[in-house]
């Protein structure tokens, strides 16, 4: 990607916006975290292209692992007929959501398929027979604005279609909104920040369904309880972010807060103290400072589930990359066990590509198996050229000092990668490593290219192994 | 010089008078406080120390020979805590020493149950970072995309105490030096996959075992390695001892009943059954050839 092409695309950002727009843009003013983060090339290529449907598969693989918790279990027999949004999949324990049919069809088998680690999950096939919606479900493009629900109502639609965080994790959504009796939601934080290089669906969700997001977040109000919500949402969409304020107009209860460039701001506490200045203590989760963060197409998805009873069919799914044409850099719906093959297919993957992301160049995992089909949480795959995906040599460690400068938790990410290769769980977990969140800031960042993050997640699986076997012996 | 004796005489004999009683009072409180804080030690330990190696290897899963020793003694049994270096004589006699049975000591040693090589399971993926299998194991299913086999990572060549296990750079599968190795069991804990089992060294050292770990049906088995165990089951057939059981879609043998015939190394058609240190023979003549 050349400089000038960097430039356009930055100009595609900025342009259309009425000087009224901007005044009160300027008047929100701009926020951020204040420990560590860095500042990872943006390469927002697809940011600009609207997003396209994907072809339906002839046949979909739908994983029972969709969702972060226990697998779902298959309700569907082989040769059952399946209409476009039935249930497929049922929760099974309290981690866990409800999967439902992307195409509609014949059951051909219930089978064990890899996925994109290699490692086999329990998976629904598929065959595919035209297009038909499942009778409970308003495919219409209207925008149904009265909210009927009530909260109880809302957290058990969620539940029952399935509605998983759309921000990478794949977090049952409604147990977040599952609330204590002592708990109480003061903030309803809506995660635009979108920080990852690369993606570009929450901007594209944000432009193209605005009006239905912001209904989302009215939605959520209800389920949560909570007085007011909050868009955090990265400066480099300034577009999307003028889309909203203009939309939140009749709306007092939602409020746009931009925010300055800084990875990781889309992870949970740090985007927290971004817009609240609240800390969230280790170990514990938002509502204990008394907020809930959802992402903004889990907002659209969130009111397409609530006004329509559409469940989670597909993915939104930003394809780009160094290693492939600009103009093929796109941003598209994909029904849910698409086969990865098909769409690389239809990119035209060059003969360079090294590797392959599913997720965002930071946090998101390399393919290892390209026979692997689409799932919920595909926020993105990225196509990485041979000479990129390369590791540097990895030299000795000088005592800079960048890692820990760079940590938005405030660890010495240098002192745990020592204490987890040498197998000094105690003194790792003395350190902090358990409250690591593997945003990859230290790596990213480490001039001697050390493998920093890949040895604290050895540590912190063993050490939470460690705590873990220490709890059952009590 | 007497002269000086006689004049300081006196002195001397204050100076010993006081010494002496000073040392009396130390000794008869010394003796209190040992009476005091006397630690009662089990005398066994010291005599199990002495019959030990002495190399505190670790390899048992101690720290050391002595943590080895008390805790035999404290458990009452050498059962999960005994020496795998140390020969059956002194294991018979650490029995007799703990009062119980010596328990089974037949000498064991370290099999790899994969065979997914560079030709067997070429590599479909680059795993870039030597890191370690346990966290290899975490990401993704291994190069050859057997989610049982082995990642060649060398977590169990990092987790020897005896040095003998290294990774076959030709093959990237890790070996078993039989002479070093002692059985100790160290590199099968640090296995995240338990491709590494302890099995009896065998008569002459000779050993029959299926050397594939895949859990898998055999199409898809097959479809990732040449060398695979597909769990068709004629072994198990063709077996005159029932010491081959097929679980999972594989095969195991249990070494306790598997008397050396070598009839389902023949058998498989996969040739995941190994027979190792057995004579070779030649086709033209078909006697064996003694040792």
């Amino acid at each position: 990607m050349s400089e000038n092409r960097i430039k356009e695309l930055a100009g595609e950002l900025a342009g259309e916006i009425s000087k009224e727009i901007k005044r009160e843009i300027k008047s929100l003013g701009k926020k951020t975290f204040h420990m560590g983060g860095v500042h990872p090339e943006a390469n927002k290529f697809a940011h600009s292209k609207s997003v396209e449907t994907f072809p339906l598969p002839d046949q979909a693989v739908v994983y029972m692992t969709q969702h972060l918790g226990a697998p779902a279990k298959p309700v569907v027999q082989k040769g059952d007929k399946v209409k476009v949004g039935q249930l497929v999949g049922e929760a099974s324990g309290f981690v866990s959501a409800n999967i439902h049919s992307p195409i509609s069809g014949t059951v051909n088998r219930i089978d064990m398929i890899a996925d994109i680690t290699g490692y086999k999950r329990p998976a629904v096939i598929i065959d595919r027979e035209g297009d038909e919606w499942d009778e409970s479900i308003d495919t219409s493009e209207d925008i149904v604005r009265e909210i009927k629900l009530n909260k109880e109502e809302i957290i058990a639609r969620m539940k029952d279609r399935g509605i998983v965080g759309l921000g990478g994790a794949c977090f049952p959504t409604h147990i977040k909104y599952m609330l204590k009796p002592e708990q109480k939601c003061e903030f309803l934080i809506v995660n635009a920040a979108e920080c990852e290089p690369y993606i570009s669906t929450d901007n594209r969700v944000m432009l193209e369904r605005t009006e239905q997001c912001i209904i989302g977040i009215e939605i959520a109000l209800i389920a949560s309880g909570a007085p007011q919500a909050i868009i955090g949402i990265e400066d480099n969409k300034p577009k999307a972010i003028a889309k909203l304020v203009e939309a939140t107009k009749g709306h007092p209860r939602i409020k746009v807060q931009p925010l300055n460039i800084k990875y990781p701001q889309g992870a949970e506490k740090q985007l927290i103290k971004a817009i609240t200045g609240r800390s969230v203590p280790n170990g514990a989760l938002p509502i204990s400072v008394g907020c809930i963060v959802n992402n903004i197409t889990t907002m659209y998805v969130l009111y397409q589930a609530v006004q329509k009873n559409k469940p989670i069919v597909q993915a939104y799914t930003t394809i780009s990359g160094k290693s492939i044409p600009a103009e093929q850099c796109k941003n598209f719906r994909i029904r849910l066990g698409t086969p990865i093959k098909a769409i690389m297919d239809a990119v035209g993957i060059p003969e360079d590509t090294g590797k392959i992301i599913a997720g965002g160049p930071m946090m998101g995992k390399a393919i290892t198996n390209i026979e692997a089909y689409a799932g919920k949480g595909m926020s993105s795959l990225l196509f990485i050229s041979e000479k990129e995906a390369a590791r540097g040599p990895i030299r000795n460690c000088t005592r800079c000092g960048k890692c820990v400068q760079a940590c938005p938790i405030g660890l010495e990410p240098h002192r745990l990668h020592a204490l987890a290769s040498q197998n000094r769980l105690e003194e790792c977990e003395q350190n902090g490593i358990m409250n690591c969140i593997e945003c990859g800031s230290c790596q990213f960042i480490c001039p001697a290219n050390r493998p920093i993050l890949d040895n604290i997640r050895v540590g912190k699986n063993k050490t939470g192994a460690m705590i873990r076997a220490r709890a059952t012996n009590k | 010089m007497i002269i000086l004796l006689n004049v300081s005489m006196a002195v001397l004999w204050k100076a010993v008078l006081i010494l002496g009683i000073v040392g009396i009072i130390a000794a008869v409180v010394l003796y209190f406080i040992a009476k005091k804080f006397q630690v009662v030690e089990d005398p066994r330990i010291d005599q199990i120390c002495e019959l030990l190696p002495g190399a505190n290897c670790g390899g048992c899963g101690f720290a050391g020979c002595r943590n080895l020793a008390e805790t035999m003694v404290a458990r009452g049994t050498m059962e999960g805590c005994s020496c795998p270096g140390t020969p059956k004589e002194k294991n018979d006699l650490i029995a007799a020493i703990l009062g119980i049975e010596a328990g089974d000591s037949t000498p064991k040693v370290a099999v790899v149950r994969c065979q997914g090589s560079c030709t067997n399971s070429p590599a479909k993926v680059a795993y870039d970072s030597e890191i370690s299998c346990f966290f290899a194991n975490s990401l993704y299913a291994g190069e050859g995309l057997c989610p049982n086999g082995c990642l060649g990572c060398g977590d169990c060549v990092k987790a020897c105490n005896f040095g003998a296990i290294t990774i076959n750079p030709e093959t990237k599968l890790p070996e078993v030096n039989e002479d070093k190795c002692v059985g100790c069991g160290v590199c099968a804990k640090g296995c995240p996959r338990g491709v590494i089992e302890i099995r009896n060294k065998g008569p002459k050292n000779r050993r029959v075992y299926v050397a594939c770990n895949n859990k898998e049906k055999g199409a898809v088995a097959m479809k990732n390695c040449k060398a695979a165990c597909i769990g068709c089951g004629k072994c198990a057939k063709v077996c005159p001892f029932e010491a081959i059981t097929v679980e999972n879609n594989l095969a195991y043998i249990d070494y306790t009943k598997c008397k050396m015939c070598k009839k389902c190394v023949a058998e498989c058609p996969k040739g995941a059954i190994v027979a190792v240190n057995f004579p070779v023979v030649n086709p033209q003549a078909p006697k064996e050839t003694k040792e």
